[in-house]
């Protein structure tokens, strides 16, 4: 562990302060957004948009390579992609309850199926690894900012809507007799959501995401007392798991994104075990 | 039954409401008002549509013919001075939150935030229904009836003019039960009282009219409404409401404007 913060003062390696930043800046989504994710119970939803929005990279990477977009980037396409599929779930959610897991799961397959048939027809770019695990030592300064600015968004609109927040995920009809728009709210987080998702896997992957985004909030909820300190638990854990995550990979030579998910999902578990033992023992 | 005096408005007014959902027919022309300060019950079997009669109250559903009004408004204007207490207390049992946050609740007003005044509303709510000492517990550590009144409540954090309860007293034990009717008796004549149930036998004697809800259309397949009178059961001689309970009596079908019949003869 010691060759890990050695190296963090060592100026001919920029990219591992850089990953750093972005732990410490991916945290705070991952604890914010995954609070809510947790409490509205859409974890499914961003699940099925993380997926989807491979059709959106592959379709900007095809465009791109085929000279029909030139300079399109794939984050532009994961981007549209991730609002596209966030809008479809929404309105079917609201609109007709039944065909909810339809929904999530097409747009989960079309999304992704689009995206390897795109990628079939680009040349050069057959890499789904780092869709899958991103890679958290390439961050670049331009990402950070980036971050930075959906961090402030985030923990902005958090605060100035937590009661309206807090009272449709804890009881939606009774939040729409006080007067909160509760479907442009749904409409709105789960936009947030997938904006948060698609920038968050361009730099940790798929996977980090999906881990992150359930299992601080999970872990935080043995803790927490209400939503906010929910979040607040969220962010301390998943800037625990990050950073630990990263130390470790960096000390042991692992790939960052599986140290951390693995990492996070052994404290989760254990947390889950020493509740039950403790309900058992009371 | 107490005089009613002839300045006493109106509040709410159903005039031949008609509701389906998708094919199926629920009610139908239903007629009725209340006077501000009343206190109804509506009774009926289950599935008879009185939610449903709710739901319409608050804007929650739109009605497929006829009209309701309440305080002179829209549902949907009027329902943020309604205090509301759902059926179903079945919430997440893992969602993190306070006794004192979840009244807090019955002070949101659109997309405003908190103010000092909400604070203040919240304490009085707290202490009106005698659950100040369990204001910083987990809600979902509390008894399914400590849980209905802590709802209460988060209604009455409101300060409403119409307080509208969907079968308030279900997984309640006696002692909660009795407590919530002595809250609803101190309320009585100050908010008017929409109480749900479907005991279609008792009610509480703080009933000044009971509304039911049953009687089949022509075809037999949608519900219309009816009155009823009540007439007091000795005290003590049941746990249900506190002690304080009536007999409704459905053999006796009262007249829609029979609240105002009864108000022209006293007033």
């Amino acid at each position: 562990m010691r060759d890990f913060f050695l190296a963090l003062g060592n100026p001919s390696l920029p990219f591992l302060r850089n990953a750093l930043y972005a732990g410490i800046l991916s945290s705070i989504l991952f604890g914010v957004v995954g609070a809510v994710v947790t409490v509205k119970r859409i974890a499914g939803l961003a699940g099925s948009i993380s997926h989807a929005v491979l059709g959106g990279i592959g379709l900007a990477l095809f465009l791109s390579v085929h000279n029909i977009v030139p300079g399109i980037q794939p984050l532009t396409g994961a981007l549209v992609f991730a609002v596209v599929s966030a809008l479809i779930i929404g309105f079917v959610s609201l609109k007709a309850q039944q065909r909810v897991d339809t929904a999530i799961n097409a747009i989960w397959a079309i999304g992704m199926s689009l995206g390897v048939l795109f990628l079939a027809k680009t040349p050069g770019y057959t890499d789904l690894m780092s869709y899958l695990f991103g890679n958290i030592l390439f961050i670049s300064t331009e990402n950070l900012i980036l971050l930075s600015v959906l961090d402030a968004l985030i923990l902005i609109l958090a605060y100035r809507f937590y009661p309206q927040l807090e009272a449709s995920a804890f009881d939606e009809e009774f939040a729409k007799v006080r007067g909160v728009p509760t479907e442009g709210l749904f409409l709105a987080i789960l936009i947030l959501t997938a904006v948060a998702v698609v920038l968050l896997q361009t730099f940790v992957g798929l996977v980090m995401v999906i881990a992150m985004l359930t299992l601080p909030a999970g872990t935080a909820s043995y803790l927490a007392r209400n939503l906010a300190s929910l979040m607040v638990w969220g962010v301390v854990f998943s800037l625990c798991f990050s950073v630990g995550g990263l130390a470790l990979s960096w000390s042991y030579d692992l790939p960052t994104g599986a140290v951390v998910v693995v990492l996070a999902g052994a404290v989760y578990v254990g947390a889950a075990a020493i509740k039950l033992g403790m309900k058992h023992v009371a | 039954m107490e005089y009613r005096s002839k300045e006493r408005d109106i509040v709410v007014q159903f005039e031949g409401v008609g509701f389906s959902y998708g094919p199926i027919p629920v009610l139908e022309n239903v007629h009725f008002h209340i006077h501000r300060g009343e206190f109804i019950a509506l009774v009926g079997p289950n599935g008879a549509g009185k939610s449903t009669i709710l739901k319409l109250l608050l804007g929650l559903e739109v009605p497929v013919r006829g009209r309701i009004e309440v305080l002179g408004k829209t549902p949907k204007e009027a329902r943020e001075r309604i205090g509301y207490i759902p059926q179903h207390a079945d919430h997440d049992p893992s969602f993190p939150i306070t006794v004192r946050e979840v009244v807090r609740m019955g002070r949101l007003k659109g997309l405003k935030r908190w103010s000092p005044e909400d604070e203040a509303a919240v304490n009085q709510a707290l202490a009106q229904v005698e659950v100040k000492d369990l204001a910083y517990r987990p809600f979902q550590a509390l008894s399914g009836g400590q849980r209905r009144r802590v709802l209460v409540a988060r209604a009455l954090a409101a300060e409403p003019e119409i307080l509208v309860m969907d079968e308030p007293t279900t997984n309640m034990d006696a002692e909660s039960e009795a407590r919530l009717f002595k809250t609803l008796g101190e309320l009585k004549g100050s908010t008017t009282i929409l109480i749900v149930t479907h005991d279609t036998e008792f009610v509480s004697a703080l009933t000044d009219r009971v509304l039911c809800v049953g009687k089949r259309s022509k075809d037999g397949r949608a519900h219309a409404l009816v009155q009823h009178r009540t007439v007091r059961v000795p005290e003590a001689s049941s746990e249900l409401y506190g002690g304080q309970v009536a007999k409704v009596l459905h053999e006796e079908t009262l007249p829609d404007d029979s609240c105002c019949i009864e108000q022209g003869r006293k007033g």
